[in-house]
């Protein structure tokens, strides 16, 4: 993806990266694809890829027995897909489904461990950015656990409806 | 013996009796999820309904079951019926919401503080709401979208649960496709099928597009979604004088007299239940209260 750094640069994910750093990533990056309906990772799959989502909508799903596919998160425009490629195993633990067309950045994790291996000061970058995302979903994820759209029967006020 | 109840963000309200409650008929009862309904009461003949600020409650009685406070959800400019939208988690509300058309039900109100109105005009606007909690922001996004040129940008952020606890469906598709109101739907889980965003209603709001320095919040939902709503708004620069939040406690008089509603040196039917959220400092989240 040569000359394309510029484009990284306006990522918002990518904000403020360093020019050689921007330089030594877009050589990993590729434009993708995917039509409405397609898998971009399946659940144990391995994990070489992540993206960066232009435009679109991706559901994170798991299948659960008895009820199907469940998707317990939606990643649009803007938002950075997938971080199983940075750790080990490498395996997915969810499916990607495009509930809608999507273009993306998709980048190449091989290339890039090699690139942070390679230059530490880089994977310094990468896995605070990553961080950010994680801690992110993380507290997201807490306050979903909290259910706190549920009946509460013992709960004697009701005040907003 | 006639009672005034001040409303601070915007009038005062002339109440006759507030204690003895008027006999209002059922009008309609529209299901909107497996457990939440909407109630349409009419006054007696000849009468029009209180007018009420967006934001405030009445105090509904099922006599022999109890009495609830439950936020008034229609349009402050339609008099001739008052609309509540209940969810049935308890005794008295389960009731209400078993009503049938031409049954009688007793109306205290309206009361308490309400959204702000002026305050918000020219500016943009971000409404937050979480399961039943847009109940009772529907009043101020009628009032928003009947005079939509005296606003600026308009963001709704609704969270549910699940797509089939979303409320009043036919409404967010008209707001949908609105070119001036971006309504933003996220739900906590779904199975497939659902095309909408998956994920709590704080994730929508680095999404939307508002002028810090020139929006007003108001949010509505449990305290904790609110809790985590203001941080993530205070993030994005909206400060705390500019954020409303609706409160909920165990109302009973709903003049300030009994103090079931108390939140430190506040009560919650009489001072709130609508608060700017620089007002509750120290109280909002403490966990003695």
């Amino acid at each position: 993806m040569d000359g394309y750094e510029t484009i990284l640069a306006e990522l918002h994910f990518l904000k403020g990266m360093e020019k050689e750093h921007l330089e030594a990533i877009a050589d990993c990056a590729a434009y993708v694809r995917f039509q409405k309906g397609q898998f971009l990772f399946r659940e144990g799959e391995f994990a070489h890829r992540f993206y960066m989502i232009s435009s679109g909508k991706v559901a994170l799903e798991i299948f659960t027995p008895g009820r199907g596919p469940v998707t317990v998160e939606t990643i649009e425009d803007g938002e950075v897909l997938g971080w199983s490629w940075l750790f080990e195993p490498y395996r997915w633990h969810f499916d990607a489904l495009a509930l809608t067309d999507i273009t993306a950045v998709g980048f190449d994790g091989l290339c890039l461990r090699g690139k942070c291996d390679a230059n530490h000061d880089l994977g310094y970058d990468m896995v605070t950015r990553f961080s950010q995302v994680i801690t992110a979903r993380l507290q997201a994820t807490r306050l979903a656990l909290l259910d706190v759209y549920s009946s509460q029967p013992d709960m004697p006020i009701v005040s907003k409806g | 013996m006639t009672a005034t109840i001040t409303a601070p963000h915007t009038h005062t309200v002339a109440h006759p009796s507030p204690m003895l409650p008027k006999l209002y008929t059922v009008d309609g009862v529209r299901q909107e999820t497996a457990d939440t309904f909407t109630l349409e009461i009419k006054p007696p003949t000849g009468e029009l309904c209180p007018r009420f600020l967006p934001g405030q409650f009445n105090m509904l009685y099922i006599f022999g079951v109890g009495e609830m406070a439950i936020s008034i959800s229609g349009d402050p400019w339609w008099r001739s019926s008052c609309v509540h939208t209940v969810r049935a988690v308890g005794t008295a509300t389960k009731a209400i919401c078993n009503l049938q058309p031409g049954d009688t039900i007793g109306v205290r109100g309206p009361f308490g503080t309400s959204w702000p109105g002026p305050e918000l005009l020219g500016k943009d606007v971000v409404l937050a709401a979480g399961g039943i909690g847009l109940a009772p922001l529907r009043p101020t996004i009628y009032t928003i979208l009947a005079d939509r040129n005296r606003y600026g940008r308009v963001n709704l952020l609704y969270g549910a649960r699940t797509p089939n606890d979303l409320l009043y469906t036919d409404e967010l598709s008209r707001w949908r496709d609105r070119p001036d109101f971006n309504l933003a739907v996220t739900v906590d889980t779904a199975d497939r099928g659902w095309f909408g965003n998956v994920g709590v209603v704080t994730t929508l709001i680095p999404k939307i597009q508002f002028d810090p320095a020139n929006t007003v919040a108001v949010i509505c939902g449990p305290e904790i979604m609110m809790r985590f709503t203001i941080m993530e708004l205070q993030k994005r620069g909206i400060t705390s004088d500019n954020i409303y939040i609706s409160m909920e406690r165990n109302m009973k008089c709903a003049v300030g007299l009994c103090g079931h509603c108390q939140l430190g040196p506040e009560f919650i039917c009489k001072d709130g239940p609508v608060f700017r959220f620089d007002h509750l400092d120290g109280l909002f989240g403490k966990r003695e209260l």
